[in-house]
């Protein structure tokens, strides 16, 4: 992997995006290096899901580019890659783990298929090998394995989300995009996913970006933070500098209105 | 020994001749003329010609007796006959402004320049089995209604449309003709690809099975995608059918047929630049076949949901749902060939399901479905 | 000379070559028109072209419904010639009534000869099986399809199995089939068995039982699809490749039957079970009905047995 350490993995340059006559992102630019974790923080309606799905090129931007450095160094532009380039890459190179994990997932087959899937479609035809796979996946989100042959309409809802994790994580993507991966859950459950989320990114020198409304998650999971207020990116720097020394008029009063422990 | 079956040849033909006598039925009992179910079957007729894809009521007519009176069934050997037709030409849009009329509603207004003419309608009909269509009453002429009812209705009164009546306010939505006005999409020589324009959306709907159109209607007022139809117009009445012939330059009418028209006037749309409109649906059909011209109105803009920016929740708004269910030939052919030999098939299956249950009742199975888990 | 002048002189040309056919003068030979065969023939080329993908086509309505081969009918009618010798077959046997009435629409709007000879035919248009004894060059064989998409069961939206063809995402497939390894051990697709046709389209084979898949793969013989109601057309030209889906560990396996046919003794063929009395007695005769036939009469003239040549388990 060459990974180049002198260019970041991710770069967004003067996103915008407009859903009729709303203007849902305004100029969003930033930057992401590899293995760094980067939370997306605002209230609804601060356009950081629109961000989100624009990074992923789920949705297309009106303006603006998205840049990507591909497994051989070369930086590319994502919205100029063709539909094919674009579905390979969210199979294998990327991750997307959804707020609601049923949107993620293929609820009525088993576990091990799920975890399974991309490395079926990018050819593995060895099904005790894919099994022994999912297993060894299962253990490390913390599923009990003998669970594999589950159906995940069946587990909890945090089980889900780890379910839904692993199978993002089989190919070992370099850059994984998160969609409120703790809200719903029980703050219990949240504490202990969002320990798995920093042991994994960790481990696996992941680049992340995580939209989240809970500065609680930005904290603990991020090194960098942005906060986004009305479609605008109003400040960004290191999570504990923002949010121990918040700048911007709008940061202050987020920062404020969250209970301290 | 065993021996093979053999004989479908013999089987086929035998059915054939109890197909016949079905047909004819009671022997005893005059047969039914075309010209009987022509007239006298009239709604039956409009319906086959419809969903037959063809105007001509004497092979409709044609068609139902064959059929015994199995308007599927007759709709197909419609449909048959037109498949290898030669194609003439193509004919100019038909100008419902200038339809003769027999039948004119609007559930819009109370009144209207041209009126409210009532016509040929069981609407208002108390439905109660009248036993005097038991007898044939020939000798007591029926107290037929004279032709022209209505006086301010003649043949050369232009009678204006609500839509354009509500257009003169900007309140409706329009749709002009497309740039170079392309020729509609023919989904009968070429397969429908989705996403499916309006035209091609409109024609499949047009020849689409009444009941699955009348079921798909119905599921939009009951909240599986409201939205609030109104009755802007129905039309019953006849047009004329011109032709531009290379020859001559200019149109010349080839005849008239009976059309139903309807309107439907549906919820407003709008945004913060554009003031808000009516919204439309449209249906036709050949004769006089207003539930299905109705019910095809609603689910027209019912599938315009993505076009207007609506959410689409359920299957009266999705095209490849409706559009792929729509048609009695394809939905009653592979109902129906369920009943042709799949002993091979199922040959397979039961093979597999023996094998199962031998398997099954070797190993210990402890498939625990147990239910959600708790951390 | 304008379209009215053109479309009444070829009705006019045609009614002429039909009367020296002895075809009545009701129909164009072969039912259909000469534009309808010519598009058909246009979309068979464009699937022979790209072994496995499924041709749209502006299927039309055929004498017999929709699911009933209307497909396979359209197929034969557009490439069967005046010197062609047509077999026709249901489930592998001449004599059901689906296989006979084709036959008779046939015979009724073309006037070729009849055959069922497999050997002997040099177009074969079949339901739900491929015939026991190997074909040859010369030969076309048709098949009926009922459903001509391998992932429908799994996604009904044709605009998105469309993408996933178009970019080669079968990850759908191979999840269905870990999912029957894991639940029931094998994979437990009995019939339309998925194949991948060419090392790239995956195709869907008809619901020839998975006893006959091996005999798609490098077939001498021309092997064309039909599906009218949904609206496509598909090919596997001669000499391709078709490898039925599977895993490794878990590869595709034939059926085998332990007892060979009551009539023929073939143990090489596909058998059909027939319940004989009430207390559920059952023998296994041959499904393909010529090839039985054909066995049976070499063994009274005392001539070596044929069989079908293929080995279980391809």
């Amino acid at each position: 992997m060459v990974t180049s350490r002198t260019a970041p993995i991710l770069r967004a340059t003067k996103l915008t995006k407009r859903y009729g006559q709303r203007t849902a992102l305004i100029d969003a630019s930033f930057e992401l290096w590899s293995g760094e974790v980067l939370a997306i923080v605002g209230e609804s309606g601060s356009g950081k899901s629109t961000l989100l799905n624009v990074l992923a090129a789920r949705d297309r931007p009106d303006a603006g580019t998205v840049e990507f450095q591909l497994k051989d160094g070369t930086i590319s532009d994502v919205f100029q890659m063709t539909e094919a380039q674009r579905r390979l890459l969210a199979r294998t190179d990327w991750g997307f783990v959804h707020q609601n994990s049923a949107d993620g997932l293929r609820m009525d087959v088993s576990a091990g298929a799920n975890v399974g899937e991309r490395l079926m479609a990018l050819g593995d035809r060895h099904y005790g090998q894919l099994r022994a796979t999912a297993c060894d996946w299962l253990a490390r989100v913390e599923i009990d394995p003998s669970r594999v042959d589950d159906l995940p309409k069946h587990f909890s809802g945090g089980m889900r989300q780890r379910l839904q994790i692993a199978r993002n994580l089989v190919t070992r993507p370099r850059l994984v995009f998160m969609d409120e991966p703790t809200s719903g859950l029980d703050v219990s459950v949240q504490a202990k996913l969002l320990d798995l989320l920093r042991q994994l990114t960790q481990q696996m020198d992941l680049a992340s970006v995580i939209v989240t409304h809970d500065l609680a998650v930005a904290r603990l999971l991020a090194h960098r933070m942005i906060v986004m207020q009305r479609g605008r990116i109003v400040e960004t720097g290191l999570t504990d500098q923002v949010l121990d020394d918040p700048q911007h008029p709008y940061t202050q009063l987020l920062v404020s209105s969250v209970l301290q422990p | 020994m065993y021996v093979a079956v053999k004989g479908g040849e013999q089987a086929i033909l035998s059915s054939y001749q109890l197909l016949d006598r079905q047909r004819r039925g009671d022997q005893t009992v005059p047969e039914l003329s075309i010209a009987q179910i022509r007239q006298q079957m009239k709604l039956a007729v409009d319906r086959v010609m419809t969903e037959g894809s063809v105007f001509d009521p004497e092979l409709a007519a044609l068609a139902i007796k064959q059929a015994c009176g199995d308007l599927v069934e007759a709709i197909f050997l419609l449909r048959a006959y037109r498949a290898t037709l030669p194609r003439l030409g193509s004919t100019k849009p038909i100008d419902t402004s200038k339809m003769i009329l027999d039948r004119r509603i609007s559930a819009t207004f109370k009144d209207l320049p041209g009126g409210q003419v009532l016509g040929p309608t069981y609407d208002y009909t108390q439905r109660l089995l009248d036993f005097s269509l038991l007898e044939r009453n020939e000798d007591v002429p029926l107290a037929l209604a004279s032709q022209a009812t209505d006086p301010t209705i003649t043949s050369t009164t232009e009678v204006p449309r609500v839509i354009d009546l509500l257009n003169q306010e900007g309140l409706i939505e329009t749709h002009l003709a497309p740039e170079n006005d392309v020729s509609p999409f023919d989904l009968t020589r070429h397969p429908v690809r989705f996403p499916a324009d309006r035209s091609t959306r409109l024609q499949n709907l047009a020849r689409g099975d009444e009941g699955f159109l009348l079921a798909m209607a119905y599921s939009t007022q009951r909240g599986y995608a409201n939205s609030h139809p109104f009755v802007g117009e129905i039309r019953l009445g006849s047009v004329a059918i011109e032709l531009v012939p290379d020859e001559l330059g200019f149109a010349i009418s080839i005849g008239d047929i009976e059309i139903t028209e309807c309107q439907m006037i549906n919820q407003f749309a709008g945004s913060k630049t554009e003031p808000p409109q009516f919204t439309r649906g449209y249906g036709l059909a050949f004769g006089h076949s207003e539930r299905k011209a109705m019910a095809m109105s609603l689910v027209d803009r019912a599938l315009r949901a993505e076009e207007l920016g609506e959410t689409v929740q359920s299957p009266a708004q999705m095209p490849e749902f409706v559009l792929s269910h729509s048609d009695s030939l394809e939905a009653s052919g592979f109902v129906q060939h369920l009943k042709l030999p799949h002993y091979v098939d199922f040959q397979s299956e039961l093979e597999l399901v023996r094998k199962m249950r031998l398997g099954a009742k070797d190993t210990e199975t402890s498939q625990d479905d147990s239910g959600v888990e708790h951390e | 000379m304008n379209d009215i002048e053109k479309g009444l002189t070829s009705v006019d040309a045609l009614t002429r070559s039909n009367e020296n056919q002895g075809v009545s003068q009701h129909f164009n030979f072969a039912y259909l028109d000469e534009r309808t065969k010519r598009m058909i023939r246009r979309a068979v080329l464009k699937a022979v072209g790209i072994p496995g993908y499924q041709v749209p086509f502006g299927s039309r309505e055929m004498p017999l419904p929709y699911g009933w081969g209307t497909g396979g009918i359209q197929v034969t009618a557009s490439v069967i010639g005046p010197d062609d010798i047509l077999k026709v077959i249901d489930q592998g046997s001449d004599d059901t009534v689906n296989a006979v009435n084709i036959r008779r629409f046939f015979q009724r709007t073309t006037n070729v000869e009849i055959t069922t000879y497999t050997q002997a035919a040099t177009l074969i248009q079949t339901r739900h099986r491929i015939p026991e004894m190997p074909l040859r060059e010369d030969q076309v064989i048709i098949y009926q399809v009922p459903v001509p998409e391998p992932m429908q069961r799994l996604e009904p939206r044709e605009r998105e199995t469309r993408s996933l063809h178009g970019l080669a995402e079968y990850g759908l497939m191979h999840v269905k089939l870990y999912e029957d390894v894991a639940r029931y051990g094998h994979i437990a697709t009995t019939y339309d068995y998925p194949v991948l046709v060419n090392h790239r389209y995956v195709m869907a084979p008809s619901p020839i039982p998975k006893f006959d898949n091996p005999k798609m793969h490098m077939n001498p013989a021309l092997q064309l699809f039909g599906a009218g109601r949904e609206k496509r057309i598909y090919a596997v030209p001669p000499y391709t490749t078709v490898e039925s889906l599977g895993f490794e560990d878990y590869p595709f396996e034939v059926q085998q039957w332990e007892a060979p046919c009551e009539i023929c003794g073939s143990r090489s063929s596909f058998l059909d079970e027939v319940i004989t009395d009430d207390s559920g007695g059952r023998i296994f005769v041959c499904s393909d009905s010529d090839y039985c036939q054909s066995r049976q009469s070499s063994a009274e003239q005392n001539l070596p047995a044929q069989t079908s040549g293929h080995s279980n388990g391809k």
